[in-house]
């Protein structure tokens, strides 16, 4: 391996070893300032987090000898008053990112089977326009959003989230299958016709049996997406009901007096089921990120 | 003559005798095509209902051109759209450049480099809001934030208050926003780097190439297209996040670090003026339509799928 990067050329030089430790010591340093870079905000989220006061003076102990588990504790019993509401959220935005999940399924993988598998002509129009789900920006989308939804009467409610993240994953889903669904033969299809099936029996009995890995990645994307989303909830729901994990964490953003080691902890906790699911798919993900990448 | 017309007579019906279809029919037919019109209609139905008529409103809103006017006139529009202009040049072409150069870092076969990239990644994973809000309460904190406690235990500096000016507080967005998305487009250029294939490389050693020459003559060349669509997606993609500007800096000192459309929102829920807010926001298309007209036709021209 070490000769594959020191050529024939430079290992007849004079200084061939000097030039490998100087190669092998710059990398560690670059290693290690990567390594402090990266960790540097989640390290800082942990030190808030295990304090009991709440005050991070980080005085070069890298694991603080005061750091107890009580924030967490705490959550858990919920003994604190500003945080006493926490686990509902945390309902709200599962319950959020499990319907966004199931529509998105639904939806991506009929429309995929009629755009792919049932080839329903001029359905370009479709997979063009959602191409503008991607650019145009949300930020411009929003203020009309939020209008549209006061004029639909579902301003301040769960499902208007759930419909726009769902409008936002579905575009994405679509693609994806219809990527996945080439892999499966269409004379499949013809057999089943010839059978007698109709497209209905096609969908359920050949198409979600066979994509069903694909489903659930793309329904996973989406559960990810609506999870970790803060806009539209921030944007679209007010009331203290329907409050979800992020609206909770932002609402102290201005308030000196906040409930820091708190807040930390619930950040913690609200990362790391994403953060799971990132690595457990990692292979999957970058897999996907980079197919075609270049030109084969 | 007469046998092959009987044989074509046999076979589907041809053209001529088939009754007038509209085009979108294609070749289904019956309850086959009610079926698949069926399973696209939730589909368009959330597109038209989700995507296309905001899309209309927000351009029937923002469509008087007294509001471009008292956007020009407002003194914090100008500097919001100077700070868009930073923040998106800068972050992008930072997290696109140092990516392309860590790519090749994390090309090296040593196992603690594989190991470091499962941690490279990591603020990728993370939600926005929880990643950003660390950055904020890091900054903010004074005297006793991380970077303010480092600065005066390794070089005897006081820090200073990071929101209190512009540019640093720009700065500090800027940190987030490559810190969050700089693993993405270094694992996306990695996939690149690793499909080139290793003859090239070999090759150039045979011919006595330095490693600067492999990196301009051979990686140069074989990533620029990947590294160009990149950096179209990132750019459009930053140009949408207000992020780092809502939940690192919040727009202090008094709008300093604010862009185009955080103060679009600031329009539009704390002044209560919605169209300005949405012209806000319409103000930065004339640089968005660029890049994605280039970037369709980069990806129409090459195939390459992100």
């Amino acid at each position: 391996m070490i000769a594959a990067l020191f050529s024939a050329r430079q290992r007849r030089t004079p200084y061939y070893r000097i030039r490998r430790i100087v190669i092998e010591a710059a990398s560690v340093v670059l290693g290690a300032m990567l390594l402090s870079w990266s960790l540097i905000p989640v390290y800082n989220m942990f030190l808030i987090a295990l304090d009991p006061t709440g005050h991070n003076e980080f005085t070069w102990e890298i694991w603080p000898s005061k750091a107890t588990l009580d924030v967490f504790i705490a959550l858990w019993t919920g003994d604190v008053e500003d945080v006493r509401d926490i686990w509902p959220q945390f309902g709200n935005s599962i319950y959020i990112g499990l319907f966004v999940m199931v529509l998105t399924i639904l939806i991506g993988s009929l429309a995929s089977f009629a755009i792919g598998r049932m080839r329903l002509a001029k359905s370009w129009v479709l997979t063009d326009t959602a191409l503008l789900t991607y650019i145009i920006p949300s930020s411009i989308l929003i203020i009309p959003f939020h209008r549209v939804m006061h004029a639909y009467g579902l301003l301040d409610n769960p499902w208007a989230v759930i419909a726009a993240e769902a409008t936002f994953a579905t575009p994405y889903a679509i693609l994806v299958l219809l990527h996945a669904s080439k892999l499966i033969p269409t004379e499949l299809d013809d057999a089943a016709r010839i059978d007698g099936a109709s497209v209905v029996q096609l969908y359920l009995r050949i198409y979600v049996p066979l994509m069903a890995p694909a489903l659930a990645a793309v329904g996973t994307f989406a559960l990810l997406f609506a999870w970790n989303d803060y806009f539209y909830q921030y944007m679209l729901l007010m009331s203290e009901k329907n409050t979800t994990v992020a609206m909770a964490l932002e609402q102290f953003f201005d308030d000196d007096d906040a409930p820091w080691n708190y807040m930390m902890a619930i950040a913690i906790l609200y990362s790391l089921p994403p953060i799971a699911i990132f690595y457990a798919l990692r292979r999957y993900m970058a897999a996907g990120l980079t197919a075609g990448g270049t030109k084969d | 003559m007469n046998g092959s017309s009987g044989v074509l007579a046999v076979r589907r019906p041809i053209a001529p005798e088939r009754p007038w279809l509209p085009a979108w029919r294609g070749h289904l037919h019956g309850s086959d095509l009610t079926c698949s019109i069926l399973f696209v209609v939730p589909y368009a139905a959330l597109l038209v209902a989700f995507v296309i008529y905001p899309i209309g409103y927000a351009l029937w809103m923002g469509s008087d051109p007294a509001l471009y006017a008292e956007l020009l006139s407002d003194p914090r529009y100008v500097r919001a759209a100077v700070n868009t202009v930073l923040f998106v040049g800068l972050a992008v072409n930072l997290q696109m450049i140092l990516a392309l150069l860590l790519s090749g870092f994390f090309m090296r076969r040593r196992r603690w480099i594989r190991a470091l990239l499962v941690i490279y990644i990591l603020p990728w994973t993370l939600p926005a809001v929880p990643a950003y809000l660390s950055f904020h309460w890091m900054f903010v904190a004074y005297p006793q934030g991380l970077p303010n406690n480092l600065l005066e235990s390794l070089f005897g500096i006081e820090g200073p208050f990071w929101f209190d000016q512009r540019w640093l507080a720009l700065a500090c967005d800027i940190a987030a926003n490559v810190w969050k998305w700089m693993p993405l487009w270094t694992l996306v250029l990695l996939g690149g780097r690793m499909s080139i294939p290793q003859d090239l490389y070999d090759a150039a050693d045979v011919d006595g190439a330095s490693l600067y020459q492999r990196f301009a003559y051979i990686t140069v060349p074989l990533l620029a297209n990947l590294y160009l669509i990149s950096t179209l997606v990132s750019t459009i993609w930053t140009f949408g996040d207000y992020a780092p500007v809502l939940f690192v800096s919040g727009g202090s000192p008094a709008f300093g670090s604010t862009v185009v459309s955080t103060l679009g929102f600031h329009y539009a829920l704390d002044y209560g003026n919605p169209p300005l807010g949405v012209a806000a926001g319409l103000s930065i298309l004339p640089l968005l339509i660029p890049a994605v007209i280039f970037l369709m036709h980069r990806l129409k021209s090459t195939e390459v799928q992100l």
